[in-house]
């Protein structure tokens, strides 16, 4: 009976990544992350995490034979995931893990040899997405998103980003859950960032809970204030994801619920067209969507 | 004469290489390489000052919140308010922290430690109704070992039935360690990367529904403590006492001390704080600190040379690949010219060695248990004990702080951005000392420097040739098996390294 449970490779590479990306997705709730390493996530599938630096057991050249192995063992059929930027500066040396022939490998070049025979790939969190912190200017170490070096590298595979700093562990799980049941997402699935449109279909701004005090012009001064806090800085009238409705940590709070601005992590502006974070937004269109109040127009 | 290489050492915060010269099965020497560089010290500069707590945070997608507290406190006091947030504030800022640190405490020893002593594949012959062990079960059955095989082999010591009972807990600490990050969602917005702590105060009002969300969350997490981590560390101590006795190394330690009881005082070395600034030694006699004897060196660390080590507040970071003599990214903190290790090891020494009548009692009930010395406390195993009772300790302590918020009194104290100004946040982070120092020129920063726990653990040779504390725990180590060195990766993730903490 087990043998007829399907095994999907997955495989898990940090770049220029903070671990953000992978302790957001330990906080699933439903399925709880044990759920997603050890049970039939879908039933007759289980996830079989072959590489992950954060959780896996072994380490050293044990590990490394795994990752090299998979890449050639399970071609064409593995899920490869990469939270982070991948560094492309001082010839890539910003980011090494393991060594070759006595020399260090540089991430950009595992990320090449995995990207090659992958499946499909995850770019988890706003680095791998679009750069990121990890690219902020001036970029020190050249840190380039994951669709930039795949096209560097001439290599053309299905590519879904899943930003955020970090990504909801819905935005993941769900993403995954999904490619499991239903296949790779088409090209209408996506958004023209490559985000699926089931989480990043709609502004923060779409759905805020203090989206009438926008509309009645009712700002928050200070913390603490009732009101819009579009002049705090918020950035949720430029950023999509569905934060509002899923809410974060198993739906204790979220960002705008403990009164402070959204930050606009789900977006490629992210982090320097979105600063500075507590300024109030210059020179947007902003989106009407039933608003008979806009900025720039003098408000009630 | 061989050499040991570990690269990745895994179960840790990034990227971190290990290389041992062995000889006659003892290390002679250690190298610890820091292997991820991104330049936060680099971009942050030319920003709005206020944006240091959100940028800085994502040094560390593990420790964000400690990030947050240190860069508020360095705003705070170049805002020139540090002696002015309103109590509330003063109080959900300890609240969140510490909320964080407890769960952060609780994954290290399960989810990074544990698999170095706990068979999990013992649960294959399990025999019991436990659902979730039956689940394991299953999973081993059916053949894909990831991520729990392959691993080290030889010197798993624990009965098969306390090995089904730990991973049993490794499962139970998941959920707790999330129930954490509940707790710091409700006052600080989501986690990693909260935005609740901010110059000047918090973002959140405070209501009774909020605090009583999170009282009872945090029973669910003290009662795991209690009752599960800290019994669980005795209970591996027991099964391997020979780690209560290596893996020591400087035996200098440092706090920063941290979790502010009082709000008035502007300096932050004069506040009092929960856990007290200070240094000790095997002795355990208090010692003062001297902040302006903090220096770093980057002699063998891959930026440009200054001619000697600088203070935080004078640093400079400029990255150069391929230094001669240099083989980390991460820089070599000292302090009074010596390597000292921080940590929650460091921070027990020091509330033990200034009296702290709680702490006294935690360590000393802990050691007659183990029917061990004090000197048990300078090992591998006295730092995952010192951590579980850094975890009982804060969280005990937030139960208290809990309810002295005022839902209604003011939560946030208004600043004005100075032309220029100085500032510096010292805090005790989950794995030690923290400190962000800043500079302001024009409104905008124009230097930023943090000096994280890591850093000065897993820190290259200095200026002196001195090696770091992980390097100097490792040096004169028996390794019974070189293919299987369990001992280096053991006396490593005692530490609770953290590479993007420590290179940033």
């Amino acid at each position: 009976m087990s043998s007829k449970v399907k095994e999907i490779p997955l495989v898990w590479l940090a770049a220029s990544a903070c671990t953000g990306c992978s302790i957001s997705l330990l906080n699933s709730a439903s399925p709880t992350i044990k759920n997603i390493l050890v049970d039939q996530i879908i039933p007759g599938v289980h996830i079989n995490l072959r590489f992950h630096q954060t959780i896996m057991a072994g380490a050293g050249e044990q590990v490394i034979k795994v990752l090299e192995d998979t890449a050639v063992e399970k071609k064409g059929n593995y899920v490869l995931a990469v939270d982070g930027a991948i560094p492309t500066g001082a010839n890539a040396f910003y980011c090494v893990m393991g060594e070759r022939h006595g020399k260090p490998v540089t991430l950009e070049t595992r990320f090449e040899e995995l990207a090659r025979n992958a499946l499909t790939i995850l770019a988890v969190g706003t680095c791998a997405a679009f750069g990121g912190i990890a690219a902020a200017a001036p970029n020190p170490s050249g840190a380039q998103p994951v669709k930039t070096v795949l096209e560097a590298k001439g290599i053309n595979k299905p590519l879904i980003n899943i930003p955020g700093c970090p990504p909801h562990p819905d935005w993941f799980v769900g993403t995954v859950a999904s490619i499991l049941l239903t296949g790779l997402p088409k090209a209408e699935d996506l958004d023209d960032f490559l985000r699926p449109k089931t989480f990043y279909g709609k502004l923060i701004h779409e759905n805020c809970p203090r989206r009438a005090c926008f509309d009645e012009g009712k700002f928050a001064k200070k913390p603490g204030d009732e009101g819009c806090l579009y002049e705090l800085g918020c950035k949720g009238a430029i950023t999509y994801a569905d934060c509002p409705l899923r809410r974060w940590n198993s739906g204790a709070n979220w960002v705008i619920g403990a009164g402070a601005p959204c930050q606009g992590c789900t977006q490629p502006e992210f982090p320097d067209q979105m600063a500075p974070c507590y300024e109030k937004l210059k020179d947007v269109d902003l989106p009407v969507i039933g608003a008979y109040w806009l900025p720039g127009k003098e408000g009630k | 004469m061989s050499r040991i290489i570990i690269d990745p050492v895994t179960r840790i915060e990034g990227h971190l290489k290990i290389e041992t010269v062995v000889e006659g099965g003892v290390v002679k020497e250690a190298r610890s390489s820091g292997n991820m560089f991104r330049g936060f010290e680099i971009f942050l500069k030319g920003r709005d000052p206020r944006d240091a707590q959100i940028i800085a945070q994502r040094i560390c997608g593990v420790c964000p919140q400690s990030h947050g507290v240190a860069a508020t406190l360095s705003l705070d006091s170049a805002f020139g308010i540090s002696g002015k947030i309103p109590d509330n504030a003063r109080i959900i800022r300890n609240l969140i922290q510490g909320a964080h640190v407890a769960q952060d405490h609780v994954l290290h020893f399960y989810h990074l430690a544990a698999l170095d002593y706990v068979d999990v594949a013992s649960v294959a012959v399990y025999q019991g109704k436990d659902s979730e062990l039956n689940s394991v079960k299953d999973f081993i059955m059916r053949g894909e070992l990831g991520p729990f095989v392959p691993r080290y082999e030889g010197d798993y010591r624990l009965p098969t039935e306390v090995n089904q009972l730990a991973t049993a807990h490794y499962l139970e600490a998941l959920e707790i360690r999330r129930t954490g990050h509940e707790m710091v969602s409700i006052f600080s917005g989501k986690i990693p990367h909260s935005v609740g702590i901010v110059p000047g105060g918090i973002t959140c009002t405070p209501t009774i529904d909020m605090i009583t969300a999170f009282l009872w969350k945090l029973k669910k997490l003290q009662n795991f403590i209690n009752n599960t981590y800290l019994p669980d560390v005795i209970a591996i101590a027991k099964a391997y006492p020979d780690y209560c006795e290596i893996g020591a190394g400087c035996k200098n330690y440092l706090s920063y001390g941290g979790y502010d009881l009082e709000g008035a005082e502007p300096d932050l070395t004069k506040r009092k704080r929960l856990y007290t600034q200070g240094v000790t030694f095997a002795d355990l006699k208090p010692g003062k600190l001297d902040i302006s004897k903090v220096m770093e060196s980057v002699r063998h660390s891959w930026y440009q040379d200054y001619p000697a080590a600088k203070h935080p507040s004078q640093g400079e970071t400029v990255p150069s690949y391929g230094k001669d003599g240099a083989y980390s990214w991460v820089k070599s903190p000292r302090y009074d010219s010596k390597v000292y290790e921080v940590g929650p090891l460091a921070r027990v020494a020091v509330n033990y060695a200034s009296g702290d009548p709680v702490i006294r009692n935690l360590v000393d009930s802990a050691l007659a248990e183990l029917k061990a010395p004090t000197s048990a406390l300078f090992s591998v195993m006295g730092r995952h004990l010192a951590r579980a009772i850094c975890a009982k300790y804060i969280a005990d302590n937030v139960e208290k702080w809990l309810l002295e918020i005022k839902p209604g009194e003011p939560t946030f104290v208004q600043y004005q951005i100075p032309e220029e100004g100085t500032g510096a946040g010292l805090t005790e982070a989950a794995r030690g000392a923290l400190g962000h120092w800043i500079e302001i020129k024009g409104k905008k920063i124009a230097n930023y420097q943090c000096v994280v726990p890591t850093t000065w653990n897993a820190s290259p040779r200095d200026e002196n040739g001195n090696p770091g504390p992980i390097e100097q725990a490792l040096t004169g180590v028996k390794v019974k098996d070189k293919d299987n060195p369990f001992e280096l990766l053991r006396i490593v993730r005692s530490f609770d390294p953290c590479l993007a903490c420590a290179i940033h």
